[in-house]
């Protein structure tokens, strides 16, 4: 092997520091989230983890690490883990369980996927999972393999990165990030890397969430080395406060706002005219439909003063580079896929495309399909892929992530139609407290599917509603692994033993894979499954491990300029037309208008006048707090101190208004249900909009139906509807209307003190 | 009193609390205490679209500078851990020179 390799510095990766031992690894979760930082894990004499530090050797996050990782010993040894599978015995929602072996648990598995494969077909078999984080890669072998073409999540309108990176892979043939130095492992010291002159922080509050691969902090780094920023917000978040300009926007209007800066960029020719003449399709089409929306009307729309609008338009098109760093709140409006559009449109006419500090293209290391792929799909058959869920209603799933759309799942789930479910498979998901919209309808669902199996660290209000056969998985210091994500690869290492008998996501995906389809999984140990992913490193997870902490990709720059972007060869875009398409003919052919559009929010002070008058607040949602990656971390102590209720955030003159205070309990109400929270009183906000936490339930609190955990009165969820965006990507999970009022005494949802 | 100390750059302190954490996990402190707390200012605004949002870390009582560490050649754990790199460790003499010129920082003696 050679350990020349610039691209990975030599390490070990377990040492003895005194009387502990350090185990090298990758924190791809759970618990966590979506970074998989490099992380040292400190076991004991007896083999017990004492702590978790950063690893400072891992250029991804240099050392640091957030609280949540800080607290892992906690996550893993705490008392409520699952330890073994246990089987449903009484009714489901009264938490009677009894503990079965995995011998059991596979053949109940196995006898009832094939029952419902000879009757129904293997269609009638949906594989589900919560966010995308270590399930994701080995789950899809596992849908594949069984023959359904169902895999998904319980999210209206899969609105999370899902409807962005569809039209990315729509408009532009690839994915783009902003470009922060994290394709290097030198990072700032890389000589080909420019920082960006301007950064744009849309929808999202990046050094909290740390979504997608992208470490917020990273933003910081780039402020110190003086990059301007621009963020678009309803709240006064730490970064908009040190901002350049901070857009106070109107939640549910970033389409608005995209098509605002695209008049003024356009209007003032202030768009890189080379690289739109040879590298976009339809910029006069787009100019034209950019005209229907004036930034004067625009202003209206989005509550931004039209300067304010003009002046961050001029910043962000006269920067170059400049990057954008968005986030949730594209994707979760309904139309979220022109929004997405109109944000790639203004990237690409300002020439910002691969180049150093800007947008940057990017694709899986090595090949390797874990962060995204094919998982197997392309091995289904054509009578298989044809009844996906959802694809006659929503053609555009055809291009791009075969992914099932969730709101025709559950539909179906109700129905029977177009053909029956009977089974799930749901892998990290607590889908009815966190990610699904109405949770009721979600329940009935559920409960009208013969046979769910809920696969998770801790039971959770989904699991005790829903579940029968419950399996324990294991957290990454007690497995072995892969993590990547579009920069690296790098191994998760095994550095105690299980606490209970739990297997790793990939190991339980394969295992059943492997006895449900030997020729597309026919590794019968993960570690063959794991050397068979790294084909493209030309190192075994053994070599790898033994090599460093990460391993990176050659990145260059200008790749559409080089003839890398396509399976061709050819220059240009990995499109139909070869160029970035403004004008999008994808989706044309789905049926979609070929142009970005903004559309009100279903339910807003402009869309529904009557409703605002009586529900005359709007209400916003999903930011994410240091304590918790949304509704994981609920139970572990150190954490749930730091935020101990769930909250909303309401300006002073709004309560006063409505006659609440600090610390009351209020009702958020809408026309579909209402939901608790505890008042903290903030001038960060517009005072018409209020903001609550998303993915709240009290594991402390009775788990048996009705109770679920306390989680009626908490569950955020219950307000959203089951409605997705024209495309089937994007759902207003973000604006809604409300009105708000006290909370009687005595019924508060107040649960635990630490 | 020890001749080294910590010299913070607070303008970039995003109130994470890893440091916090992170000295709290180190050292087995109990839960809430720690050798270094954070006390937030804001936000507010100060004048037209500019707004005071600050963190501002404070060693206490139980700060031992991370002797133990140090000794092995490690970084103070709420120095490695710091989310935004802002923390330095140092001799006095030599942190509080890097100091000169740089606005919103912090130099802790013990
Ligand atoms: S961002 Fe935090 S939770 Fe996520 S992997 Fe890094 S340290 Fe862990
Ligand atoms: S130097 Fe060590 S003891 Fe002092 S605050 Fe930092 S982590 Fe705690
Ligand atoms: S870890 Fe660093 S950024 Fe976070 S609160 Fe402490 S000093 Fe501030």
């Amino acid at each position: 092997m050679d350990f020349d390799n610039p691209l990975q510095k030599q390490l070990p990766w377990r040492w003895q520091e005194g009387d502990l031992t350090v185990t090298r690894s990758n924190a791809w979760s759970g618990p966590g989230c979506h970074e998989g930082c490099g992380v040292l894990i400190y076991t004991d004499k007896e083999g017990k983890m004492v702590k978790v530090e950063g690893d400072p050797e891992n250029p991804f996050n240099q050392g640091r690490l957030c609280v949540r990782c800080l607290a892992l010993p906690e996550v893993t040894y705490h008392p409520d883990r699952l330890l073994y599978p246990q089987k449903r015995v009484g009714e489901r929602g009264e938490d009677k369980w009894e503990r079965v072996s995995w011998e059991e648990a596979y053949d109940t598995i196995v006898t009832k996927f094939n029952a419902y494969k000879a009757e129904f077909g293997p269609q009638s078999v949906v594989f589900n999972q919560g966010t995308g984080r270590d399930v994701t890669w080995a789950n899809g072998r596992l849908c594949y393999g069984f023959g359904s073409p169902n895999s998904s999540d319980f999210q209206s309108g899969m609105a999370c990165y899902l409807p962005r990176l569809s039209s990315l892979y729509a408009t532009t043939g690839s994915f783009l990030v902003a470009d922060c130095s994290q394709h290097f492992p030198d990072r700032y010291d890389e000589p080909s890397w420019t920082r960006p002159e301007c950064i744009v922080i849309w929808g999202c509050n990046p050094i909290i969430s740390n979504a997608d691969g992208f470490l917020g902090h990273w933003i910081v780094d780039c402020m110190k080395l003086g990059s301007k920023l621009i963020v678009i917000d309803p709240r006064l978040t730490w970064l908009a406060a040190k901002a350049d300009i901070w857009l106070q926007i109107r939640p549910g209007t970033d389409a608005a706002m995209a098509l605002a800066w695209l008049d003024v960029i356009i209007n003032e020719k202030l768009y890189d005219e080379d690289f739109v003449e040879m590298w976009t399709l339809g910029f006069d089409e787009l100019a034209g439909r950019v005209a229907e929306y004036p930034v004067e009307k625009m202003a209206e729309i989005t509550w931004v003063p039209q300067e304010k609008i003009e002046a961050a338009a001029r910043l962000y098109a006269t920067s170059k580079p400049a990057a954008i760093q968005w986030g949730l709140a594209i994707d979760m409006t309904k139309e979220s896929l022109p929004a997405g559009q109109a944000i790639t449109a203004l990237w690409s006419i300002t020439g910002n495309v691969d180049i150093p500090g800007g947008m940057v293209t990017v694709a899986l290391p090595y090949g390797a399909d874990i962060w995204g792929g094919d998982w197997g799909y392309s091995h289904l058959s054509p009578e298989a892929k044809a009844v996906r869920i959802g694809l006659d209603k929503y053609p555009l799933l055809q291009w791009g992530l075969p992914l099932a759309q969730a709101d025709e799942i559950v539909e179906a789930m109700l129905t029977d139609d177009p053909y029956p479910i009977k089974a799930i498979w749901l892998v990290g998901s607590n889908a009815l407290a966190c990610m699904g919209a109405d949770p009721e309808k979600l329940m009935k669902a559920l409960n009208r599917m013969e046979f769910v199996v809920n696969i998770d660290l801790f039971k959770t209000p989904t699991a005790v509603a829903c579940a029968d056969l419950l399996l324990p998985v294991l957290t990454y210091p007690e497995k072995n692994g892969l993590r990547a994500v579009w920069y690296h690869i790098g191994n998760i290492n095994k550095a105690i033993e299980p606490v209970g008998e739990g297997k790793s996501d990939a190991q339980l995906a394969i295992e059943l894979g492997h006895i449900f389809n030997p020729d597309l999984v026919p590794w019968e140990t993960v570690e063959e499954y794991f050397d068979a992913v790294l084909e493209g490193t030309e190192m075994t997870f053994e070599e790898m491990r033994d090599a460093g902490a990460v391993l990176y990709t050659d990145f260059e720059y200008k790749k559409y300029e080089k003839g890398y972007e396509r399976g061709d060869g050819e220059l240009g875009f990995n499109t139909p037309s070869g160029r970035i398409e403004l004008y999008s003919t994808a989706y044309e052919r789905s049926g979609l208008d070929p142009l970005p559009y903004f559309e009100e929010p279903t339910e807003s002070p402009f869309s529904t006048p009557e409703m605002y008058e009586e529900y005359p607040i709007v209400l916003t949602s999903g930011a994410r707090h240091w304590a918790s990656f949304h509704s994981e971390h609920r139970q572990i102590h150190r954490l749930r101190a730091m935020r101990p209720d769930p909250i909303v955030e309401i300006h002073p003159e709004t309560a006063a208004k409505y006659g609440v205070g600090e610390g009351d309990w209020i009702w958020i109400e809408n026309h579909r249900g209402r939901v608790q929270r505890k008042v903290q009183l903030t001038t960060i906000l517009d005072p018409r909009v209020i903001n609550a936490d998303h993915g709240w339930w009290y594991p402390e609190k009775e788990p048996a139906a009705p109770s679920l955990y306390g989680m009626w009165d908490v569950n955020f969820n219950k307000l959203i509807p089951w409605d997705p965006g024209r495309s089937g990507f994007g759902a207003n999970y973000k604006s809604l209307l409300c009105k708000i009022y006290k909370v009687n005494q005595g019924e508060e949802a107040q649960s635990w003190l630490p | 009193m020890s001749e080294y100390g910590l010299l913070i750059d607070y303008k970039y302190c995003t109130g994470c609390l890893s440091c916090d954490f992170a000295c709290n996990q180190e050292h087995g402190f109990p839960l809430g205490q720690s050798g270094i707390k954070v006390a937030q200012f804001g936000p507010w605004e100060i004048d037209t679209d500019k707004y005071e949002y600050l963190f501002v870390p404070a060693l206490t009582e139980l700060c031992t500078l991370c002797s133990q560490r140090v000794e092995k050649g490690k970084q103070p754990a709420c120095v490695q851990h710091c989310q935004s790199l802002v923390m330095t460790y140092g001799r006095i003499e030599d942190l509080a020179k890097q100091m000169v010129g740089k606005p919103k920082h912090v130099l802790y003696s013990r």
